[in-house]
């Protein structure tokens, strides 16, 4: 047995009994700590397996935003959980341990009769870079060889906010999600929401640019630009907006908008919806990222901003 | 060179392991988030070292993303994320 | 001049695997909260410290370690921050009991 070997298993036994324990604990802000630390473990799981693209969104989700977004969700739970003090019934508890034992056996026998080879487009897409001009063949199917997908993508993530925006109170209807925070101003917490934003504007528009020919994107630049948004929120440095603003609106329309604009361009100039003509074919796709990395930054911010909670007045 | 780094990424991994049974224990809250702030920094570490064992220079990507993050998710724990809803139910004051 | 490279390289990702282990130690078994982000912190700064500086002899390209040295700097800015908001939480625990 090899070294790296030896790395693999013991990395992937700590991230199966984080797993288990992360589910198994009864208080949620414990269970909380535990997957933010799970979601760290599996980015090194992605890169080990070569999937660079997928832990960076690992990295970007799992280790930031979804912390907080659980944290919110803990808090609210705390008060139903006083309630719900009695165990569920045997009848429950059995009927759910056979449901998980079935879907575990089911991923397992779908897994262990995966075909060897695995059935691949990975050849056919690399041989096609040229149509766009970029290198890195995740971004290549993202943008260009799939983009109706990831086009339907954004329009999901529209959704969800209509989703969440729709569970507002009627007083608090178009106002500001979440409560106005406050910090100490001269203190520690504000001087890091002043100082590490710009590094992590450079950082997130790095991770976009890189995109073309490296691994990165603009879902993970936009996770980045979210999360230090989210920083100076909590920081107290700025207010969430007022989801009635048209501003902000046109901003959470700008990428799937522009997208859709370029599509049926593509379909009155060119062959079909979406296709772009190969000399423009990169710029085309820059455009539409770029548009969709504040779309993106934006609708996560206020995902997990959550609701509005205070009227605009 | 390739083993000595490889066995150094073992070495960091199995320190976070250890580290992880801090996350298991506790007791309380605060030793969780320092757990938590260990583990992320020994991730980072082994993107570093594994980025240069398996000739993956985007590793170091990762390793920067999780550099930013982890700061904010610690950040997150100890003001108990956006919510409203304290512990105790009563609204957030921010740090005193 | 590889083997010079490789040297420094062994001795300084060595020292900081040290100072990791040191922190996990001290974080398993140190008495209370206070002592235990104090050796925390030498894992954050140290430990990273030594093996960033370890890889750059092997960095590819002056831009890999550049980004090595800002990753190293950006973990030490947060784990200066994060070490004092964690205190002051400790210190409101305690009086809270």
């Amino acid at each position: 047995m090899s070294v790296a070997t030896a790395f693999e298993i013991v990395l992937a036994a700590v991230v199966l009994g984080l797993g288990i324990w992360t589910t198994a604990v009864r208080e949620t802000y414990s269970a909380t700590v535990g997957f933010v630390a799970y979601g760290l473990l599996v980015a090194l799981v992605w890169v080990r397996l070569d999937a660079v693209d997928v832990a960076l969104t690992e990295a970007a989700i799992g280790g930031g935003l979804g912390g907080v977004l659980l944290l919110g969700a803990a808090a609210r739970l705390r008060n139903t959980e006083l309630v719900l003090t009695e165990a569920p019934g045997k009848a429950t508890q059995v009927a759910a341990a056979v449901l998980a034992a079935l879907t575990g056996a089911a991923l397992a026998g779908a897994v262990l009769l995966l075909p060897d080879p695995a059935p691949t487009l990975a050849p056919t897409v690399v041989e096609h870079a040229w149509a766009t001009g970029m290198t890195n063949p995740v971004t290549n199917v993202l943008m260009a060889f799939r983009a109706m997908d990831t086009m339907l993508e954004k329009v999901v993530l529209l959704l969800a906010i209509v989703g969440v925006w729709s569970l507002a109170t009627d007083g608090a209807w178009g106002g500001h999600p979440g409560p106005r925070h406050r910090a100490d101003p001269h203190g520690v917490l504000v001087f890091l929401a002043r100082l590490l934003p710009p590094v992590g504007i450079v950082v997130g528009i790095y991770i976009l640019w890189t995109g073309a020919n490296h691994p990165g994107g603009a879902f993970q630049g936009g996770a980045i630009l979210a999360s230090m948004w989210l920083l100076t929120i909590m920081a107290g440095l700025t207010d969430t907006p007022p989801v009635s603003s048209r501003r902000w609106r046109l901003v959470l329309v700008a990428g799937p908008g522009l997208f859709l604009v370029v599509g049926l361009a593509g379909l009155w100039l060119g062959a079909a919806f979406l296709a772009y003509p190969p000399a423009q074919a990169k710029p085309l796709i820059l455009g539409i990222e770029v548009a969709m990395i504040l779309t993106i930054a934006v609708t996560l911010g206020l995902l997990i901003a959550g609701a509005p909670e205070r009227s605009v007045k | 060179m390739n083993d000595f780094l490889t066995a150094a990424v073992g070495f960091v991994l199995a320190m976070l392991a250890l580290g992880l049974v801090s996350i298991l224990r506790g007791p309380g809250d605060t030793d969780r988030m320092m757990a938590a702030q260990l583990i992320g920094t020994g991730g980072i570490a082994v993107l570093l070292l594994l980025g240069t064992v398996a000739r993956v220079p985007a590793a170091v990507d990762v390793a920067l993303t999780l550099a930013l993050l982890a700061t904010f998710a610690s950040i997150a724990f100890v003001k108990k994320g956006l919510s409203s809803l304290e512990a105790n139910g009563t609204e957030p004051t921010g740090e005193e | 001049m590889s083997l010079v490279r490789d040297i420094m390289t062994i001795a300084a990702v060595s020292a900081g695997a040290f100072f990791f282990l040191a922190g996990t130690v001290g974080l398993l078994r140190f008495p209370d909260t206070l002592t235990r982000l104090h050796a925390l912190t030498k894992a954050d700064n140290l430990g990273l410290g030594l093996i960033v500086v370890g890889l750059l002899p092997q960095a590819g390209s002056l831009r890999d370690g550049l980004k090595l040295v800002s990753i190293w700097l950006l973990v030490m800015l947060a784990g200066a921050t994060v070490s004092q908001l964690i205190a002051r939480n400790a210190r409101q625990d305690e009086t809270a009991k």
